[in-house]
């Protein structure tokens, strides 16, 4: 059991754990963040919530966290290793002939993620954080009222950012389009239900990242 | 047909090797593609030129023994069949073909498009087998009652010929789609089930000591294998595999 992590099979396993969780936590997300367009009250309440329970803070937040850093290093880690086992190219190569665009470029959708989400930290999360543990603000309240809300809306008022936030959902559609269903293939389910999976993460890797697009257009133009 | 060929001449291991252009003239579309490298050769004889190394060996598609990438795809555009089932009506009057060796760092080259599969073989001493008294008891395999299913994916799996289309293909150059299809074609059955936790741990670190590369699922190795190896195996294989490692 020691060694799993430094066997291949072990190393896509692990990749695949991660993935997992890292959808769950994207869908949680997206239904926390389309409560904004239906209601800010419920939106600032549950905000308030997830921001200040300690479960969620102390311990799911971390794990969130590590769960983020370890699929992206071994994503490259796994990328760099691949490149060692081909020393040299093709001269032609008709990849598109047996498999996705999406499945061949993994490392740069997910590059692409991982820039929108280090702009998405510095939009969202670093501020929170400084609010609540440098400054020492928990009470989620700005004049009275819940800052939330507010704070979601004021940040989509720049088009640039509607922008530079579509571009990132679109690249993580992308990503999902071949991760979905790959994750379930390196845990070793592949079988009657397979078909029927794949139908569902196509519409999960689209559908969630169009949501997102959705949401932020939504309060671009109703700002 | 008349051709333009740009193939791979590496005069040996060590050599760098680079794509040289042929022409070659009349060839008929009822040919199959290495009979027409035979007619190329026989014309660079004839000038007193080095031919042009290939494997090749039963010529329908059982030995797995030849290996070319062919315009951008293992045993080229066509699917379910090997370079020697290939034929020349996949190709138009004036085309270009590309003819490299298969490329993974675990193939290197011997000589122009000829590759060292061995590591295939080490993979398959690794753990690739079972383990029978031959010694005049020898049990009747038909003996022993097998679930139909079982017996008919097993022997799917084991219609793998070890080509090396599937590590050529991927982008990873992984070496998956094979280790699985030899890992399913025992794990399915009785006689293989005994071994079988060191038969998937010692062929899954053999595999990576030779220097494949990791799977993505891409599932290209899928679609270019001659056998229709299913990428099941390989979903099959990743069980087999956590299971022997948390017993092991």
């Amino acid at each position: 059991m020691s060694g799993i992590l430094n066997s291949s099979i072990g190393r896509k396993f692990a990749m695949a754990l991660s993935a997992f969780f890292l959808m769950i936590f994207l869908l949680q997300h997206f239904v926390i963040n389309f409560t904004s367009i239906i209601s800010a009250d419920t939106f600032n309440e549950i905000s308030h919530f997830m921001g200040t329970f300690w479960l969620i803070q102390y311990v799911i937040q971390p794990i969130l966290i590590f769960g983020v850093i370890f699929h992206f290093i071994m994503g490259f880690v796994l990328e760099i290793k691949n490149k060692k086992a081909r020393n040299i190219n093709y001269a032609k190569n008709n990849g598109a002939a047996n498999s996705t665009w999406m499945s061949r470029n993994m490392i740069y959708s997910g590059l692409f993620i991982l820039i929108f989400l280090i702009i998405h930290f510095i939009d969202f999360w670093i501020p929170e954080i400084n609010t609540k543990y440098i400054v020492g603000d928990m009470s989620g309240m700005h004049n009275g009222e819940f800052r939330y809300f507010h704070e979601l809306q004021e940040k989509f008022v720049p088009i640039w950012r509607v922008a530079l936030y579509c571009i990132g959902f679109v690249f993580l559609a992308l990503h999902l389009l071949h991760g979905f269903n790959s994750a379930f293939q390196s845990v070793g389910a592949n079988n009657k239900y397979t078909k029927g999976l794949k139908g569902f993460g196509k519409a999960y890797a689209i559908l969630i990242p169009l949501g997102f697009i959705v949401i932020a257009l939504v309060h671009h133009f109703n700002h | 047909m008349n051709l333009t060929l740009k193939i791979w001449r590496q005069k040996n291991a060590n050599d760098k090797g680079g794509l040289v252009d042929y022409k070659v003239t009349d060839v008929s579309p009822d040919m199959s593609f290495l009979e027409m490298l035979d007619v190329l050769n026989e014309d660079l004889i004839n000038k007193d030129e080095e031919p042009v190394a290939f494997d090749h060996d039963c010529r329908e598609g059982i030995c797995g023994m030849c290996s070319l990438y062919i315009n951008g795809e293992a045993h080229g555009p066509d699917r379910g069949i090997t370079t020697c089932q290939l034929h020349m009506r996949m190709f138009k009057d004036g085309d270009t073909i590309y003819i490299e060796p298969f490329r993974a760092a675990a193939f290197p080259v011997i000589k122009d498009l000829v590759v060292d599969r061995t590591s295939f073989d080490r993979i398959q001493h690794a753990g690739g087998f079972i383990s029978v008294n031959t010694s005049g008891n020898t049990i009747d395999a038909n003996a022993i009652p097998i679930n139909k299913h079982d017996a008919d994916t097993a022997f799917d799996s084991a219609t793998c010929i070890g080509c090396g289309a599937c590590v050529a293909s991927c982008k990873n150059s992984s070496a998956m789609l094979f280790v699985s299809a030899k890992v399913s074609q025992f794990a399915l059955l009785p006689q293989g089930k005994i071994e079988a936790t060191d038969r998937v741990l010692n062929m899954v670190k053999q595999m990576d000591e030779e220097g494949f590369g990791n799977c993505t699922n891409t599932g290209a190795c899928e679609v270019e294998c001659p056998k229709g190896i299913s990428l099941e195996n390989i979903a099959r294989m990743n069980r087999e595999y956590l299971k022997a490692s948390l017993k092991g």
